[in-house]
């Protein structure tokens, strides 16, 4: 292994301190080995010098027996692994790859596109931060094209680069990469995927690989590495529900009982008070162990041991969150299942459920559809084969604690074991199910609707805005100041030629939301209701200031599902209530205390302060030009404005 | 990076110890093989980092083919059994010995089936293991680059690369039958930089042969081959000679290749690690047989 970097002959040990603090990103390649995904790899290497000289020499001895360049470096064979495949000249299964350059350290799932592996892509793509779906420039977007985008949007994956390769063979020509862009843009809105990329580039030829190509000057984005090394996926993860699924017990002496696991999601704090799944009991936590010492706090995904100010019973497969925010709690959910098994599904079937540390029995007690990966049908159907995707209600022996997989990747995912052959048969993902009256987040729009899509692309709103959408969620009570912030902030993004506009909490209910009243669940539907308008506004272009109470978490978290996590931004305004109250001039916090106003939060309703919000402004302590002059850098911060 | 993210390093080391605690919670009776290099020596770190402040709920065990390097034997003995109080088990072919099995008589692949593979099946047998950590990487070798963290085999120890499970998330499938083993390997998705960084970084000691030093050597081929001890025949003619040399990779010392080097530090290590053009698995000789052979010897159970 070689890297280039003139530190590591000059100063090996500045080379060091800079190279052990990467961030890890692990991507999934799609496509088949005709979309040149094998020499799209090999590229990466080759060019990022990841390739020893002696793996050198025998890729160019198998060149001349396997490859399919005339002897020349096929830098597909790099990637091809086991003696079966490469004799059959196909890859068929995954493969994990490493490279890492100053910024990044990458693991690749390398999977293949044939219909028969859609188990395998699954497979990759679960732990995947990141998919690059390969299109050939030639043949544009496909079936399998689709298939790629189908599973990679069911497993979870929040970043999507379309890469359209070959362009070489078409003459470098932007015709041909934008009718590609746009049929994928038809298709790919019936999905969820939340950030997604086009790059043309030539694999084997190396242009907008790694570095810019010249051949394509009407390409103003970056290229594939460039997109690798930078995209934003640290609030990815879910920092905001603690959820601990307590793996072993670790009791070295009377003294010491400690619950070791990973932080599945959230944070936790020593003093945190905890509440256990399935005997809800409470306690608070004592100490965060750790051989290197006690933490103060620990976060998804680290591996600790949790010990407790109280003697509680908990054993491996319990879970461990905070009382005012808790999982559900059941033994019936519904799920999306890849089904992996050579061995039909047998609904009513008893099947071994492995959710976090738990495994429990229990069965699918009905399929209600099956849905055809390539044309995203709905169908009737009996069972689930191998490679078939369905949505199946399940039944289990005893509850388990569990989130929606999209809110939740660690707590709402499962495998399915057969008891018999103790094979992995099927992968599963929960579902969230509405609950309430009065909501409408969960309500499925009918199958009759289709998704109607912009010919003006978020990339051409992009560069005609010098700005990427966002929407800016200022939260707090009742008078901490969210309405002249919000006002004063679209003031001088409007000043600094920055397209935004504010979306107020009151304005809304003069009008789309004059229906809605004030109790918990119509501020629920008001909040519902302005998060589908700040994402109307965000597709536009806009940047969305918008100024709400918002007291529940939950609910804030619903509206960074509907908006995307990628652009949803949480501005805490900190204001203790007491300020609040002084600077009223409305007198609501008097008609709260009077009982004239019902459900007020910070006195009649609870205000749940951000677990994990992107920037606090102290708004009793601070000047509005302050606050303003705080977004402002977070929104440079994040690289939404310049 | 933000506040609450973690490097790579931390990251791999987080996934390495949730896989390590998987296995002893799910498995009856495991073990960590340990091999004595700086693989193991970083498994064995992460091991008592996911029990802290326990020992290891579980055993090593070590291989001993009589023909490893003195200085193995002896971090073994005063690091992993002595300073660190762990139990370690060593097993040994006593059959093959008594059958006067040795590397310079019956070849480096026939050797390394009967003294490695053999024995190790043999000791998995005896002791009735049903998960066996191993410290493999996926970068080390092609084959290995689409083995699973949790490796299922037969009851005759057989790998079946067409009959793997799938493994999706950090959800591993650790159901066996009776007499069917599980290998593990936590270090599945580190490379060969992911763990000198971590062994400088962690202050994890490692045997001294990876450290440049004065050794005595022979030249064969153009591999150069220590004198350990007295067991190593001499060529008519030959004769070892001093050189400054140090090891990438630690086993049977007539079958591993030592580099001239002057690295004496962990940093000139991994600079020179950095700077090399070969990989490391190019000093052992067993990998040199033929194309695709780790395949091969993974589906007799080699690991």
């Amino acid at each position: 292994m070689s890297h280039q970097s003139e530190l590591i002959a000059t100063d090996i040990d500045e080379y060091l301190a800079q190279h052990e603090r990467k961030e890890l990103l692990r991507f999934l390649t799609c496509g088949s080995v005709d979309d040149g995904k094998s020499t799209l790899i090999g590229r990466l290497f080759y060019d990022t010098k990841m390739i020893a000289i002696d793996t050198l020499e025998a890729l160019m001895k198998d060149s001349v027996t396997h490859g399919t360049t005339g002897g020349e470096f096929d830098p597909a064979l790099y990637t091809d692994g086991l003696k079966a495949e490469r004799e059959q000249g196909i890859t068929i299964d995954v493969a994990y790859r490493y490279f890492s350059t100053a910024k990044r350290k990458f693991i690749i799932a390398d999977t293949p596109g044939h219909e028969q592996y859609t188990r395998n892509m699954a497979t990759g793509a679960s732990t995947c931060d990141l998919a690059i779906i390969l299109v050939d420039a030639r043949n544009g977007v496909v079936e399998q094209t689709k298939r790629h985008s189908f599973i990679v949007s069911l497993l979870g994956i929040k970043h999507v680069v379309v890469a359209v390769n070959k362009m070489d063979l078409m003459g470098y020509r932007e015709d041909v990469f934008e009718n590609i862009k746009r049929d994928y843009a038809d298709f790919v809105a019936r999905l969820d995927i939340s950030d997604l990329h086009f790059i043309p580039i030539s694999a084997l030829k190396g242009e907008n690989v790694v570095e810019k190509s010249s051949k394509m000057p009407w390409y103003r984005g970056e290229s594939l590495m460039y997109l690798l090394e930078n995209v934003y996926i640290a609030s990815d993860r879910n920092l905001n529900d603690f959820r601990f699924p307590v793996q072993y017990v670790n009791r070295p002496h009377l003294d010491f009982r400690g619950f070791c696991g990973t932080i599945a999601s959230g944070i936790v704090r020593v003093g945190d008070e905890i509440t256990v799944f399935p005997s809800r009991k409470s306690s608070r936590v004592k100490r965060i162990v750790t051989m290197d010492g006690d933490l103060d706090e620990g976060f998804a995904p680290q591996a600790v041991t949790l010990t407790l100010e109280h003697e509680i019973d908990i054993s491996r497969g319990d879970m461990i969150c905070r009382p005012g925010n808790q999982p559900s709690f059941d033994r019936k959910f519904e799920a999306m299942v890849v089904w992996m098994s050579e061995n039909q599904m047998v609904p009513g079937k008893e099947y071994l459920i492995k959710h976090t540390t738990k495994t429990v029995s229990g069965a699918v007690s009905t399929l209600r559809y099956r849905i055809d990966v390539n044309t995203l049908h709905r169908q009737d159907a009996p069972t689930l084969r191998l490679n078939e995707i369905g949505r199946c209600e399940f039944l289990l022996n005893e509850p388990i604690a569990f989130d929606p997989y999209r809110r939740n990747r660690a707590t709402g995912a499962f495998i399915i074991i057969d008891r018999l052959s103790n094979n992995t048969v099927a992968a599963g993902m929960i579902l969230d199910r509405s609950s309430s009256g009065g909501e409408h987040w969960d309500d499925q729009p009918s199958e009759e609707l289709h998704r109607q899509v912009s010919h003006v692309t978020p990339d051409e709103r992009k560069s005609r805005f010098g700005q990427k959408p966002a929407t800016v969620l200022l939260t707090g009570l009742t008078g901490a100041g969210k309405t002249t912030i919000a006002y004063a902030l679209e003031r001088r993004l409007f000043d600094a030629g920055r397209a935004a506009t504010v979306l107020d909490g009151q304005n809304m209910r003069l009008g789309i939301s004059r229906d809605l009243g004030f109790t918990a669940e119509e501020r629920s539907e008001n909040l519902r209701r302005s998060a589908e308008v700040a994402k109307l506004m965000n597709d536009a272009g806009l940047i969305c200031l918008a100024a709400f109470v918002a007291p529940e978490e939950s609910v804030r978290q619903r509206v960074r599902d509907v908006i995307g996590t990628e652009r949803f931004l949480v501005v805490h305004l900190s204001a203790p209530v007491e300020v609040c109250r002084q600077r009223d001039t409305d007198g609501h916090y008097a008609q709260a205390d009077s009982g004239q106003l019902t459900n007020f939060p910070g006195v009649s309703a609870p205000y749940d302060v951000p677990a994990k919000p992107d920037l606090i402004l102290p708004t009793h302590q601070w000047t509005v030009e302050q606050c303003v002059d705080a977004v402002m850098q977070l929104l440079q911060d994040r690289g939404l404005i310049t | 990076m933000s506040a609450y993210t973690l490097t790579h390093l931390k990251q791999l080391e987080a996934e390495s110890i949730h896989i390590i605690r998987e296995v002893a919670a799910e498995f009856e009776n495991p073990v960590m093989l340990y091999s004595i290099g700086k693989d193991s020596s970083v498994m064995v770190h992460l091991a008592l980092k996911a029990f802290y402040p326990d020992k290891p709920p579980f055993p090593l065990l070590h291989i001993d083919t009589t023909y490893k390097f003195r200085e193995m034997i002896e971090f073994r003995e005063n690091y992993a059994r002595k300073n660190l109080g762990l139990d370690v088990l060593v097993y040994t072919n006593q059959e093959a010995i008594k059958a006067g099995i040795s590397p310079f008589v019956h070849g480096s692949k026939k050797y390394t089936d009967i003294m490695k593979t053999e024995a190790l099946k043999q000791a998995l047998n005896k002791y009735k293991f049903d998960a066996a950590f191993g410290g493999a990487r996926r970068d080390e070798e092609k084959s290995r680059a689409k083995e699973r963290v949790f490796s299922f085999r037969d009851q005759f120890h057989r790998w079946d690369p067409k009959n793997q499970r799938p493994e999706l998330w950090n959800l591993y499938n650790a159901r066996i039958n009776k007499g069917e083993s599980i290998r593990v390997f936590p270090l599945s998705n580190w490379t060969e930089l992911d763990v000198w960084q971590y062994v400088h970084l962690e202050k994890i000691p490692i045997v001294p042969l990876y450290y440049a030093a004065k050794r005595p050597v022979v030249n064969r081929e153009g591999v150069l081959i220590m004198v350990d001890d007295e067991r190593l025949p001499l060529n008519p003619g030959e004769k070892p000679e001093m050189r400054t040399v140090r090891f990438r990779t630690l086993g049977c010392y007539p079958l591993t290749g030592a580099v001239e080097s002057t690295a004496t530090t962990l940093p000139q290590i991994i600079q020179e690690m950095l700077t090399t053009k070969t990989s490391e698995r190019k000093d052992r000789v067993i990998d040199t047989d033929q194309a695709g052979s780790m395949e091969e010897k993974k589906k007799e159970g080699y690991f």
